[in-house]
């Protein structure tokens, strides 16, 4: 079971034995154990709420443990601050970045320099470190400037500067494109040469077995396992961190096809979108794919009135639809699950109930005044079929895990009773275990009548769930895959790549 | 019972603070509180009947005032009822009562007592009359009891703080709505400015001014507060269909309502509005002034409407997340623009209240309002980050502002220092409800947590 059992111990570049968090009213870590040895990517997986986190945040000194020991080189420490795990050589890139937008990327990565600004050196020193990176960012330029990809080079670089030793990545590809992907891992096994310790933390299993050398496990706080990647399989990682036997990581494809339901034609809006055409039939999950950036979104959001479409047409079982809005979308029956849920699908300071509510007031009021039992009672019913937290209809939407949050979403437009529901990067940080419910009701929507489309740049999902795949590029359709059976990755890559070899296009 | 009550203390902390603020002031106000008026009289002769009987001769001394005339009045009245002689009744000046005493005392009339108010019962010539004239020396000065009681609860002060908080508290609800979208409204002191005027000069010029019945009132009125709405919906179409910050757009709607204001006025006061036009604010119906039966039905409407309707759903949820709120149907620019017209017409109704008080229009009113108004919506827990709000909170705020203003004028704190405790006020208030939010942060990455567990 314990892969480093038997090496040298002293060896170890990172060693955290038996750490304990609680919060009020809950055990966070019970006894959490992890090791890092140098050169080493170290992938940690969990479900939401593992403990995962919480651990790296007491590595980064963000929150203080209740027990346990954390050795740097064999030597004892206490992080009771960031600053003083930043000193011991631990460096957090986070999921959500942490550069100043604002401030070019030498600022920012001498933000934490004390002294005079000393730029003629700093700009020689941040060439220096991106140059080791790979990457030919302008020092000056700032960071709202730059691609996602682009800041998490210049967080790495920071790390650099401050001579760090072990870096913790929260999910760094979230909002990366295959390309970055690819180009993050360079820079990882760069790293890794130069002898540091990486802890990848990732929901995306097949990162796992491309970078990381090891895995630990947690579930509910504790250990449940540690193996190297080359001696485990994909489903065996999965069981241990939900903890049950997994039948199936995608239920069973709906076969039963009826009639065409949705058509668009020749939708356009500017360079983004360009010349649209596909049609969604009755019971199939239509899948959308493509690098981020081929239009994808866009399109979803053109169907859904959120953007203006400069032509093509909308049609809807024979009848053409002319919303100029999300609300006109709304009142057509169309509704989007967009992609960043807490910027554009919830406010998450509100309750569950609020937000459940925002789209279908007007079936439960007369003269402009809810009547609040329809509402309650609406809403028991889809908390109970979909299995969100009893009781917490009234706690904020913040404090949901990502899975339920999709799931209160998805909630609020099934009570609209909407015909076409566009998913766009249904399951983005979800966990395995809520993940296979989201296909589940994906699956028996489609089974049900209504028009599915998935946009989703995780290809097995695309592979596994949907019975025809379209793919983007540049703003158009590149490609159809009607056989997904036998369909593989590497045809979808090979459409979604093809052109970027070649001239870039203006 | 026990949820509903602790969920009334964290949504209404602010109640707590009022409560404790009113304790503080009441046991600082505590004084002797001496009764006058017909009330007084009854008690003062019942002593007198019990001490003396029927056959008591009495001599009553009162003051000028009115409460002091009929404190000898009804005194009169109710001595003779019960067949106790009464003899002249004086006042006004010590002088005069030391001329009937003599009077009194050459004619040796059998005089048992001096009935008198706290005030002439301090007078020497009353206290000092037993020693100064042997005939008199059994005579005893009868005045009402006194008794401990703070300033500040009495009936009368409360009607004031009330009636002071008024104003803010109409204009506050509008600027609640505001500030939950995550936006603010600096026009509102203007706007009063201009809804007086407007209303004042509409009396005056459409319907007679001093002359003008109730009909053209209520039109001077009306067209005030349409004309706010109106300042209100410019303020709403530049914020909404040309995206512009509201503090920047509110800014200039504020120096044109106050210039618009002048410009109608041409500078002057306008006084020619009839008498009857301080009923609206001064008048009394079920016992408390106009203005506070007004302010509790727009906060019980305001209330309602934030609470159990489409709209007031629609306002929060553009305050918490315009973007998702959009994407979930919401027609937020039409939310928006009605929120700006609403805090325009409400500071448009403030403005003709204001007149009504204090019985014209003029351009200078409302200065600096937006900020006390801004004050009682901070202090009543709601968010200028938007989505978070509660209408009787901003009253709670309101009421807050106006106990602590009277109760340090009671104090007779100068008014320089209660600019500081004001400032210093807010301040609290803010860092109570970041308080708030910090001990919130924590339970949520609690949950967060459980919820892992439940599954």
């Amino acid at each position: 079971m314990d892969a480093t059992a038997g090496e040298n111990a002293s060896a170890l570049l990172l060693s955290m034995t038996g750490i304990d968090k609680s919060y009020p009213g809950v055990q966070a870590l019970s006894g959490a154990n992890l090791s890092l040895r140098p050169g080493e990517v170290l992938g940690l997986l969990g479900e939401n709420g593992a403990g995962k986190s919480t651990l790296m945040k007491v590595l980064g000194g963000a929150v203080l443990a209740d027990g346990g020991s954390i050795e740097v080189d064999g030597a004892a420490m206490t992080f009771s601050s960031p600053a003083e795990a930043s000193a011991a050589g631990i460096a957090t890139i986070h999921q959500e970045l942490s550069l100043v937008p604002t401030l070019s990327a030498r600022e920012n990565i001498f933000l934490s320099r004390r002294g005079w600004v000393r730029r003629g050196e700093e700009v020689e020193q941040t060439r220096k470190l991106l140059a080791m990176l790979g990457s030919d960012i302008d020092p000056e330029t700032p960071c709202r400037d730059l691609s996602v990809a682009e800041n998490q080079v210049v967080e790495i670089a920071g790390a650099l500067r401050e001579q760090a030793r072990i870096v913790v990545m929260d999910e760094p590809t979230a909002a990366l494109s295959v390309r970055e992907v690819e180009q993050l891992f360079t820079v990882i096994r760069d790293l890794q040469r130069a002898g540091m310790g990486i802890i990848y933390i990732s929901h995306r299993l097949e990162e796992i077995f491309q970078i990381a050398d090891r895995v630990t496990v947690l579930r509910d706080g504790e250990n449940v396992g540690d193996y190297r990647v080359s001696d485990i399989t994909r489903t065996a990682l999965i069981e241990a961190m939900v903890g049950r036997t997994l039948e199936n990581e995608f239920p069973p494809r709906n076969t039963r096809i009826g009639d065409v339901r949705l058509k668009i034609c020749n939708l356009n809006r500017g360079d983004a979108v360009q010349d649209v055409n596909f049609e969604v039939a009755a019971g199939e999950v239509l899948a959308v794919t493509g690098l981020v950036g081929s239009g994808r979104t866009e399109m979803a959001r053109l169907i859904f009135g959120a953007d203006m479409r400069d032509s093509g047409t909308i049609e809807l079982d024979g009848k053409m639809l002319s919303h100029r809005s999300p609300r006109g979308a709304i009142e057509n029956g169309i509704c989007l699950l967009t992609e960043d849920r807490k910027a554009e699908g919830l406010v998450l300071g509100h309750s569950m109930r609020e937000n459940f509510g925002l789209p279908n007031l007007s079936a439960w009021s007369r003269w402009g005044i809810i009547r609040r039992s329809a509402e309650k009672s609406a809403l028991a019913s889809h908390i109970a079929q979909l299995r969100l937290p009893a009781g917490g209809s009234e706690r904020p939407a913040r404090q949901l895990s990502g899975g339920n949050q999709q799931k209160l979403i998805l909630a609020k437009w099934l009570e609209r009773h909407c015909e076409v529901i566009i998913f766009d990067e249904p399951t983005r940080g979800i966990d395995v275990g809520a993940r296979y419910q989201i296909y589940e009701l994906m699956c028996a929507l489609a089974k049900a009548g209504k028009v599915i489309i998935m946009i989703s740049s995780e290809l097995p999902e695309v592979l596994g769930i949907a019975n025809r795949v379209l793919v983007m590029r540049g703003g158009g359709i590149v490609g159809t895959l009607a056989d997904v059976e036998n369909a593989s990755e590497e045809e979808i890559m090979q459409l979604a790549f093809r052109e970027e070899t070649g001239a870039v296009a203006p | 019972m026990k949820q509903t009550l602790s969920r009334f203390a964290a949504d209404y902390s602010m109640f707590f603070v009022l409560l404790l603020l009113c304790l503080f002031f009441s046991l600082m106000t505590i004084d002797a509180q001496h009764p006058s008026g017909s009330e007084a009289a009854e008690e003062v002769a019942n002593e007198i009947i019990a001490q003396q009987g029927t056959k008591a001769s009495v001599l009553i001394v009162a003051g000028k005032s009115r409460e002091d005339i009929a404190f000898a009045n009804a005194l009169a009245r109710r001595l003779e009822a019960s067949g106790v002689t009464v003899l002249e009744s004086t006042g006004s000046n010590p002088s005069q009562v030391r001329e009937n005493l003599e009077a009194l005392a050459v004619a040796e009339a059998p005089l048992s007592a001096i009935a008198c108010t706290e005030t002439i019962s301090k007078w020497s010539v009353v206290s000092g009359a037993a020693d100064k004239y042997p005939a008199f020396s059994r005579v005893a000065v009868i005045k009402p009891k006194s008794y401990l009681f703070p300033d500040f609860l009495k009936a009368g002060n409360l009607k004031n703080v009330a009636g002071q908080s008024a104003v803010f508290a109409i204009i506050a609800i509008g600027m609640t709505l505001v500030i939950i979208t995550a936006g603010i409204d600096l026009s509102v002191g203007s706007l009063v400015a201009l809804s007086a005027v407007s209303a004042a000069l509409v009396i005056r010029d459409c319907f007679g001014g001093a002359s003008a019945g109730p009909g053209g009132m209520l039109a001077g009125a009306a067209a005030a507060v349409a004309l706010c709405g109106l300042v209100g919906l410019l303020s709403g179409v530049m914020v909404t269909a040309f995206g512009m910050p509201p503090f920047i757009v509110t800014l200039a709607t504020m120096s044109i309502a106050r210039g618009l204001a002048q410009i109608l006025s041409r500078g002057q006061s306008i006084y020619q509005v009839p008498e009857d036009f301080s009923w609206l604010a001064t008048g009394n119906s079920l016992g408390v002034p106009n203005e506070v039966v007004v302010m509790v039905v727009l906060y019980l409407i305001a209330h309602f409407v934030m609470t159990r309707t489409t709209f007031g759903r629609w306002v929060y949820a553009v305050g918490g997340n315009r973007e998702a709120a959009r994407l979930s149907g919401v027609p937020v620019f039409a939310v928006l623009l009605l929120v700006y017209v609403l805090s325009g017409a409400l500071a448009g109704v403030g403005g003709v209240m204001e007149a009504s008080r204090l019985g014209s229009g003029s351009p200078l009113y409302g200065n600096m309002y937006e900020l006390y108004v801004i004050t009682a919506v901070v202090v009543g827990g709601t968010s200028l980050a938007g989505g978070e709000g509660k209408i009787f909170g901003t009253l709670i705020g309101a009421l807050t502002i106006a106990v602590i203003r009277n109760g340090m004028n009671l104090m007779n704190i100068e008014s320089y220092t209660q600019g500081v405790v004001m400032g210093v006020l807010i301040l609290a208030a803010v860092l109570i409800d970041a308080g708030k939010r910090k001990g919130y942060g924590r339970r949520v990455l609690g949950s967060l947590f459980a919820f892992g567990r439940v599954r």
